[in-house]
C-alpha cells in the first residue's frame, strides 16, 4: 500500500506543479485585458419561429450545416421522435419514431445524409435520411457502452463520437459498427462533447466536474481543465478553435483558453441560481448565450462577462441552444415542448 | 471567486446529493436573509373583514428590488415560489406577483431540500382529508376533485386503509389552534402545489433523467409525509442503482500522473498575447456575425427573403465574402468558393499539385473504411509514387513515414505529408495568392468570377 500512496503523492504533487506553472504565464487577466473595450450594447433578439409538433419535453437539438438555403435542424424529445425541421418555414421535414422514448441526445450529420441520436437504452442509433426508398430507416445501432449516452457527434458519414453515462467517450465506425477509439480518464458521467472546428480534437465535460481535450487521432487526452464546483452538462469551442466554454450545474459559464491551459473568466451572476443547461456561441465568438433550469437563456458578452440580454419565452426549462452554422439565428428547445428560433 | 472544488462525491464517485441541492442552498440564504429580525421582510398579521390573516408579507418586491432590477426580482422570486419556499395565500398558482396580494414562508419542514418524493398515497390522504373538514377554504379545486376521483380509482382496495388515516389526521388538525392551523394548512397546500401542481404549472421537482439515474439511494428519501408505509416500488427507468465506480488501480494512476507530465511540459502562451487574439478574433468578425451587423440585403427571420442565402450558394462571391479569405488560410479552404478561387489561382501558375493534394487527403478521411485502401494507392500515385504526374515535394521524414503508412492503408496515411504540404501552403501558395492581381481584383468587385482574363492552362483535373 505504501507504493500507492506514494504514486497517489506524485500525481498530487504534478497537479500543484500544473497550478505553479500556470500562474507563471499570468502576466494579466482577461479582465484587465479587455478593460478598454466597450461593453456590448442591450442584445435583444425576437422569437421568429415557433416549431411546435412534440408531444414531450425536449432534450436535444442540433443544427444541419446549410445546404440548399434551407435551415433544417434536428430536435429530440421524451415523446419519442425525432423531428428535422425546415425551420423557416417550420414544416416538418421527417418525424422518426424512435424504439426508446429514454432519448437524451441527437445529432445532424454535416453532409446531411444522416441523423443519429442516444439516451437510457446506452446506443447510439444512426438513421439514414437519403434512403432509395423515401423512408427513414435505422442504419446503425452503436452498442458498446455501459451507461446512458448523453452526447453523439458526427465527424463525418463514416464516423461518429459519443459520450456516456459509463465516464468515458467512444469514436467509432459508422459502417462496420464498431467502436475504433475509447477514450476513458474522466472519473464521472460524461455529459456532452463538442469536436473542434478543424475536426482534429474534441473536447468533453463530465460529473467529476472537469472538462478534457481529446486528440482524436493519438486516441489521447492532452488537457485537462478544472474550477467548476458542479457537473459540467454543457460544453463547446470558441469559434477560433483556441478556447473552450462550459456550463455547470453550479450557475456559471467558464471560459478556458487552450494555449494558456487555464480559465480565463467566468461568467456568473448572483441573481442566477440555476445551472447551466446548454451553451452556444455567436459566429465572431462575442456573444455567448446559454440555456438555463430557471426557463432562460442569458446573453453574456464573452469578453467583459456581463449579461447583455435575456430570452425569455420558455415556459420550463431550456434544455439546448444552437447556432445555425451562418450566425443568423440561435434555436432554443424546452422541456415545455416547444423550439423556438431567435435573432 | 474561490478556487475550492467541493466534490459533494464520496469516494467511489457518485453524487451524494441531487444537482438540486446547489440551487435550494442558494434559495435558502435569501429565505435567510427575507426572514432576518432586523433587516427582513416584515411578517404580520392583517386585518381581512371578520377575520385577522396571520403571518403574512405583502408581494410588493422592494426587498428584492435593493438586490436586483425589478424583472429579475419578479423571475427570481417566482422561481422561489414554484419551488415551494413562500407562496400565495390565496392561489394554487405559486408565483410571486407585484401587487399587494400576501404571501407566506414555508415551514423548514416542508422545504424541497429534505428530498421529499411523496407519494399517491400520501396525496390521496390529503385530499381525503380535506373533503372531512367543512370549511369554505379548504374545498377542493376542480383539479383536485378529478385527482381524488381518479386516486379512488386506483386504490379501490386499500381505500378504507387511507380513509382511516385521513380521519386521523383530520382529527390531529382539529386540537390545534385555530390561528396555527390556518397557517399549517395553507403550507400544507402549498407543499401539495409543488408536488402535484395545478395543471398547467410546472413540477420543478421534476429532475433531468441524465441526473435522477445517478443518484446514490433514491428509496432512503421516499419517506411519507402522514407516516405511511411506502411499500409501492417506482417504476421509473431511471431509479436504476448506480454502477459502483471502483477506487483507481495502480495502473490507472501512473496513466493519470503520465497524463499531468504531460500537461506540465506543455508550453504556455502569455495570458496577454491570448487576450489579444481574442479581441482581434472577435473584432475581425464583427461585421460577419449578424448578431450585431445586419446582414445584405435582409434577414430572412426577419424579411422572410432568401435572397442572403441564394448569394451563398452563387458562384458570385460578395466583397465581404473575399475580404474573409485573407483572415486566414482555412477561411479560403473550408469555403467551397474559395477553394475554387485558389485553386484557379494556382493553376494559372502551374502550382495546384500542394492544393489538390491536400483536398484529396480531407476528402479520403471521410470515406467509408472499406473504399480506404484505393483511394489511398491513387492518391500516392498520383502525388508521391517516384515519376508521379503531380509530384509534390515533402521532406524525406514525412515521405519515410508515409511510404510505411501506403503499405498498410487507413484514414491518416497521408497524415504527416498533409500538415507539411499545409504549412507549404500557409508560407506560400496562400501568400502569393493574397498578393496576386487575382485576388485584388476579387476584393476590389472589379472582375467577375467566371470570365478567366488569365490563361488558365487546360488542366483537366480540376477537383473542388
Amino acid at each position: 500500500m505504501g507504493e500507492m500512496e506514494e504514486l497517489r503523492k506524485e500525481a498530487d504533487n504534478l497537479k500543484d506543479q500544473i497550478t505553479e506553472a500556470r500562474k507563471v504565464v499570468q502576466d494579466t487577466t482577461l479582465q484587465e485585458a479587455v478593460a478598454g473595450t466597450t461593453l456590448v450594447g442591450r442584445v435583444q433578439l425576437k422569437t421568429r419561429k415557433t416549431l411546435r409538433g412534440h408531444l414531450a419535453k425536449i432534450y436535444a437539438m442540433h443544427w444541419g450545416t446549410d445546404t440548399n438555403c434551407s435551415k433544417l435542424c434536428v430536435s429530440a424529445s421524451q415523446d419519442g421522435k425525432l423531428i428535422v425541421w425546415d425551420t423557416l418555414t417550420t414544416n416538418k421535414v421527417n418525424a422518426i419514431p424512435l424504439k426508446s422514448s429514454w432519448v437524451m441526445t441527437c445529432a445532424y450529420a454535416p453532409s446531411g445524409n444522416m441523423v443519429a441520436c442516444g439516451g437510457l437504452d446506452n446506443m447510439c442509433s444512426i438513421y439514414n435520411l437519403k434512403g432509395k426508398d423515401g423512408n427513414v430507416k435505422v442504419m446503425r445501432e452503436l452498442a458498446a457502452h455501459t451507461g446512458y449516452l448523453s452526447c453523439c457527434r458526427f465527424l463525418n458519414d463514416s464516423e461518429i463520437i459519443t459520450s456516456s453515462g459509463d465516464c468515458t467517450c467512444i469514436l467509432w465506425d459508422i459502417e462496420t459498427g464498431t467502436e475504433k477509439t475509447i477514450f476513458a480518464g474522466h472519473l464521472g458521467d460524461c455529459m456532452s462533447l463538442a469536436v473542434s472546428p478543424d475536426f482534429k480534437m474534441f473536447i468533453s465535460g463530465a460529473c467529476d466536474f472537469t472538462a478534457k481535450l481529446w486528440d482524436i487521432r493519438e486516441a489521447t487526452c492532452r488537457q485537462t481543465f478544472s474550477g467548476h464546483e458542479s457537473d459540467i452538462n454543457a460544453i463547446g469551442f470558441f469559434p477560433n478553435g483556441n478556447a473552450v466554454i462550459t456550463g455547470s450545474d453550479d450557475a456559471t459559464c467558464k471560459l478556458y483558453d487552450l494555449r494558456a491551459d487555464q480559465e480565463l473568466i467566468t461568467y456568473q451572476d448572483s441573481g442566477i441560481m440555476c445551472g447551466v443547461t446548454s451553451l452556444a456561441a455567436s459566429l465572431s465568438g462575442r456573444l455567448l448565450l446559454a440555456g438555463y433550469d430557471d426557463f432562460n437563456v442569458n446573453i453574456w458578452d464573452m469578453l467583459k462577462a456581463e449579461r447583455v440580454g435575456v430570452l425569455a419565452g420558455h415556459d420550463n426549462r431550456v434544455s439546448c441552444i444552437g447556432v445555425s452554422s451562418d450566425g443568423m439565428a440561435c434555436c432554443t428547445g424546452s422541456w415545455d415542448s416547444f423550439l423556438k428560433i431567435w435573432n | 471567486m474561490a478556487q475550492t472544488n467541493s466534490y459533494r462525491q464520496s469516494s467511489n464517485g457518485v453524487a451524494d446529493e441531487s444537482p438540486n441541492m446547489l440551487v435550494y442552498r442558494k434559495m435558502e440564504d435569501v429565505i435567510a436573509h427575507m426572514q432576518d429580525e432586523t433587516n427582513g421582510i416584515p411578517v404580520r398579521t392583517v386585518k381581512s373583514f371578520l377575520s385577522k390573516i396571520p403571518s403574512v408579507f405583502s408581494g410588493k418586491i422592494h426587498f428584492f428590488i435593493v438586490t436586483v432590477k425589478r424583472l429579475e426580482a419578479l423571475h427570481l422570486g417566482t422561481l422561489m415560489a414554484a419551488h415551494g419556499y413562500f407562496f400565495p395565500i390565496s392561489d394554487h398558482v405559486l408565483t410571486l406577483k407585484d401587487d399587494g396580494t400576501f404571501y407566506r414562508f414555508q415551514t423548514p419542514y416542508f422545504w424541497p431540500s429534505n428530498c421529499w418524493e411523496p407519494e399517491n398515497t400520501d396525496y390521496a390522504v390529503y385530499l381525503c382529508k380535506r373533503t372531512m373538514q367543512n370549511k369554505a377554504r379548504l374545498e377542493l379545486a376542480d383539479y383536485e376533485a378529478e385527482s381524488l376521483a381518479r386516486l379512488q380509482r386506483a386504490f379501490a382496495r386499500k381505500w378504507e386503509f387511507i380513509f382511516m388515516q385521513a380521519e386521523a389526521q383530520a382529527k390531529v388538525d382539529k386540537k390545534r389552534d385555530k390561528i396555527e392551523r390556518k397557517i399549517l394548512d395553507s403550507q400544507e397546500r402549498a407543499f401539495w402545489d409543488v408536488h402535484r401542481p395545478v395543471p398547467g404549472c410546472v413540477n420543478t421537482t421534476e429532475a433531468d433523467i441524465k441526473k435522477s439515474s445517478r443518484m446514490k439511494q433514491p428509496h432512503k428519501t421516499r419517506k411519507s409525509v402522514y407516516g405511511l408505509q411506502n411499500d409501492i416500488q417506482s417504476h421509473s427507468p431511471a431509479h436504476t442503482p448506480a454502477p459502483e465506480v471502483k477506487e483507481p488501480t495502480e495502473e490507472e494512476i501512473r496513466d493519470q500522473i503520465q497524463h499531468w507530465q504531460a500537461q506540465l511540459d506543455r508550453h504556455r502562451l502569455k495570458m496577454s498575447k491570448v487576450a489579444e487574439s481574442l479581441l482581434s478574433y472577435t473584432g475581425q468578425y464583427v461585421e460577419y456575425d449578424p448578431f450585431f451587423t445586419s446582414p445584405e440585403p435582409s434577414n430572412p427571420w426577419i424579411s422572410d427573403d432568401i435572397t442572403v442565402w441564394e448569394l451563398e450558394t452563387s458562384k458570385e462571391p460578395g466583397q465581404q465574402r473575399v475580404k474573409r479569405w485573407g483572415f486566414g488560410i482555412n477561411e479560403v479552404l473550408k469555403d467551397p468558393v474559395g477553394r475554387e478561387q485558389f485553386l484557379k489561382f494556382l493553376e494559372s501558375e502551374f502550382s495546384s499539385e500542394n492544393l489538390r493534394f491536400w483536398l484529396a487527403v480531407q476528402e479520403v478521411k471521410k470515406r467509408p473504411i472499406r473504399e480506404v485502401p484505393t483511394r489511398v494507392q491513387e492518391i500516392w500515385q498520383e502525388f508521391l509514387a517516384p515519376g508521379a504526374p503531380s509530384a509534390i515535394n515533402v521532406d524525406s521524414k514525412s515521405y519515410d513515414k508515409t511510404t510505411q503508412n501506403v503499405k498498410d492503408p487507413g484514414r491518416y496515411a497521408f497524415e504527416d505529408a498533409q500538415e507539411h504540404i499545409y504549412k507549404l501552403m500557409k508560407s506560400d501558395s496562400y501568400s502569393r495568392f493574397l498578393r496576386s492581381t487575382f485576388y485584388q481584383e476579387l476584393l476590389q468587385a472589379k472582375k467577375k468570377v467566371n470570365n478567366c482574363t488569365y490563361h488558365c492552362s487546360n488542366n483537366p483535373s480540376r477537383t473542388g
